[in-house]
């Protein structure tokens, strides 16, 4: 798997759907002047709650044109389905996917419609065009909130030690020790869903870029790595240092996602790196999740310099071979307003802020979204490194759970992840790899 | 004194079983004569295996050179099997591949032919433990693999509960890179050994009585029946065992990949699982690379294996 945006879909069920799914798409249009859209997306509860709203919402409001959902597996199944179905020219007209690195691989210029200047994109927020755009043309829109990636702590657990939440690692390894003494799992760690291992080292980049300013440019140039970045290497010593103090759960190893956010909402552990977005499917279970659940970025060294690392939203693209380009455009303009969010608010409340001019969190918003909102009311924020690079090596989760395992050591770690990701950058051809 | 008459037995049996495989081969022959159908008759097998097999193999050699993105590829030579090759983790999913094929072939032929001999004895209820052992062969192996996760769970795990009670403090049998490996052996085992006892039972019955008769007048006991009769005797079926189960071995993946996904870190990668992490990559032509490679590997370890195996069938 490439990203963690994905993660939360390859966490469950990916192995069965895919059979079941694979095939056939249809649209077309009927005598009546009704369109039918096809849209394809991932099997992930919150993508599948969110389409249906934003469908239900846009058929209603334009009743000759109905969509068509299809779900197919989610993670890196996912993406080769896409890759598949892109490549033969057998896309849903609509299709719900990553931006940033991920895009990238899709070949965008070969199989999606170009809506630079389009007035689809009169409400999407500036700032979120470069992770939908390659070689100058914008692809997308944004289908769903961003998300914070960091630390989600139980705030019950905080009032109950009297404990606030820390703006330097010191502060929070001391956190820690404190919640230990009580006897509460510090770090709640799930290695079974190995994508989750790597959020310690992602969500850091915040303090990477804060260290290294043109860490990005250079890493994609090949002219950096991470090894021989002291402030990229942090993250995974973090991991390093999380497993020696043995503030990790037991079983660590075998216990999986879901099980760490019940953990944490139950408040048997504090502290669980992990992605603002996983938590709105747990709300119908448990709906303490959205006060209880609190979020900081992961902290460095500088207090004065805290801020967080942010997850932008997956979007939506029309496939270059759809037959009712001027309906799907009709659909994606709808997606990118102010009615579009408040549909999905409805059925998924949001685990950060919309990227779309004139949509706002509503009063009840999660406490996450609340907390990363006054981050970015800070401007201490900065999109994740995949959203800024199309280099990401595939090995990084199985490399951050040796690390956090104990069976390598970070500044190794380090160092085989910046070969995994020459791999990476050679097999996309960049300039600079060789 | 028994020893040298089970000896005699056996030869006496080598000569029967070499005397058999000499009448049969004509036997069996005599029935179809070469050449009594029409080679149009072969042309639908052979499209069918030409378009889904001869065409993607060739297709597949073609593409390990190439840097193949599904939506276009470029020729690179030999970059891609020179990439796979330096594989970081490449050595560990060579040695645990080994380690894996060896253990569960061992295994499988040791207590195949354990349960083979004992199932084929005057037990009571035979045919139900027959069914009992070949079960698990009849269930998916993702099935399998999803069970065990589930039974193997720290703590609240089935295993780990029953060893609970005994006192014994379990461990997180998948997530430590220590036992992972080996626990997913187990369980290959376990789905296996089914299909091993089958065989085993068939080799078994298909000794003739009388061998086993001339030991008990000669006063040999369980273990000299076994030792100088059954285990000799029973060489093809071991032979079949080892060269299928050393392949599944080698080739090994759907249960790996449910159960821990070759981790902890790289712990219980084996070859299988590294080519499948380039293909989820979208490294399509370095993957293909790799299953060229793992082609040649299986090719070079079974051919030879097979040879030795076969010859010693022949002296036998």
């Amino acid at each position: 798997m490439k990203t963690p945006l994905r993660m939360p879909r390859a966490a469950v069920a990916a192995l069965t759907v895919v059979a079941l799914t694979a095939c056939g798409s249809g649209s077309g249009s009927s005598s009546d002047g009704t369109v039918t859209l096809s849209f394809l997306m991932g099997n992930d509860q919150s993508t599948v709650d969110t389409t249906k709203a934003l469908a239900n919402a846009f058929t209603q409001a334009n009743p000759k044109i109905k969509i068509k959902p299809e779900v197919i597996a989610g993670g890196s199944e996912g993406d080769n389905i896409v890759k598949t179905r892109l490549s033969t020219g057998d896309m849903a007209d609509v299709f719900w996917y990553n931006p940033g690195s991920l895009l990238q691989a899709l070949n965008p210029g070969q199989t999606m419609v170009d809506l630079t200047g389009d007035p689809v994109l009169k409400n999407v927020k500036k700032d979120y065009l470069p992770v939908v755009t390659q070689g100058g043309k914008v692809y997308g829109v944004p289908a769903a909130a961003a998300a914070g990636g960091g630390i989600l702590y139980n705030r019950k657990v905080y009032e109950r030690l009297g404990l606030k939440p820390p703006t330097t690692w010191a502060e929070f390894m001391a956190n820690n020790d404190k919640v230990k003494a009580a006897g509460v799992t510090p770090v709640i760690t799930t290695f079974k869903d190995t994508w989750t291992s790597q959020v310690m080292v992602l969500a850091d980049y915040y303090n990477v870029q804060a260290a290294v300013p043109t860490f990005a440019q250079d890493y994609t140039a090949g002219k950096t790595k991470f090894a021989t970045t002291p402030a990229a290497v942090a993250g995974f010593q973090h991991l390093a240092e999380i497993h020696a103090k043995g503030y990790m759960n037991k079983g660590f190893g075998s216990a999986t996602n879901e099980q760490g956010l019940k953990m944490l909402i139950e408040g048997k552990g504090a502290h669980y790196a992990m992605l603002s977005l996983t938590l709105p499917p747990q709300l119908a279970s448990y709906p303490q999740a959205a006060t209880d659940v609190g979020f900081f970025g992961i902290p460095g060294n500088d207090p004065a310099k805290h801020g967080a690392t942010v997850w932008e939203p997956p979007a939506l693209y029309i496939a270059k071979t759809t037959k009712h380009l001027d309906e799907a455009k009709k659909f994606l303009a709808f997606v990118a307003s102010p009615a579009g969010t408040a549909a999905v608010t409805k059925a998924v409340p949001p685990s950060g802020p919309y990227r779309v001019e004139g949509a706002t969190l509503p009063a009840n918003a999660l406490q996450v979204a609340k907390d990363l909102q006054a981050y970015l009311d800070r401007r201490a924020t900065t999109p994740a490194l995949e959203f800024l690079s199309p280099v990401k090596g595939p090995s990084l989760e199985q490399i951050t759970v040796a690390v956090g395992s104990g069976l390598t050591q970070p500044v190794d770690g380090a160092a085989q992840y910046d070969k995994d990701v020459a791999k990476q950058a050679k097999q996309l051809g960049l300039p600079g790899w060789g | 004194m028994t020893v040298k008459v089970a000896k005699q037995a056996k030869q006496a049996a080598d000569r029967q079983v070499t005397g058999e495989q000499a009448a049969g081969r004509p036997a069996s022959r005599g029935g179809r004569r070469h050449g009594s159908y029409p080679y149009a008759l072969y042309a639908p097998a052979a499209a069918v295996y030409l378009v889904i097999f001869l065409v993607p193999t060739v297709m597949a050699f073609y593409f390990s050179l190439t840097r193949w993105t599904l939506f276009d590829s470029t020729f690179v030579g030999l970059d891609n099997f020179r990439d796979f090759l330096s594989e970081q983790n490449l050595r560990i999913g060579f040695q645990n591949t080994i380690v894996y094929a060896v253990v569960t072939s061992g295994l499988k032929v040791v207590l195949g032919m354990g349960l083979g001999v004992l199932l084929t004895g005057s037990l009571r209820s035979r045919g139900f433990l027959r069914s009992v052992v070949f079960f698990p062969v009849l269930v998916s192996t993702v099935a399998v693999g999803i069970t065990f996760s589930m039974l193997l769970k720290p703590d609240t795990g089935l295993v780990d509960r029953t060893l609970g009670l005994a006192g014994i403090d379990g461990r997180d049998w998948l997530g430590d890179a220590t036992t992972a490996l080996l626990s997913v052996a187990l369980v290959d085992v376990w789905k296996g050994v089914g299909l091993a006892t089958v065989i085993y039972i068939a080799g078994i019955v298909s000794i003739p009585r009388s061998y086993y008769e001339a030991v008990m007048v000669d006063g040999g006991s369980a273990w000299h029946r076994f030792r100088h009769v059954t285990l000799p005797l029973s060489w093809p079926a071991t032979y079949s065992v080892i060269v299928l189960s050393f392949i599944g071995g080698l080739r090994t993946f759907d249960l790996i990949w449910t159960m821990t996904r070759g981790g902890p870190g790289f712990t219980s990668d084996t070859i299988a699982s590294i080519i499948y992490k380039q293909y989820q990559a979208g490294f399509y032509g370095l993957s293909t690379a790799g299953n060229v490679l793992l082609f040649i590997v299986v090719t070079a370890l079974v051919v030879p294996l097979t040879y030795v195996l076969g010859k010693r069938q022949v002296v036998l």
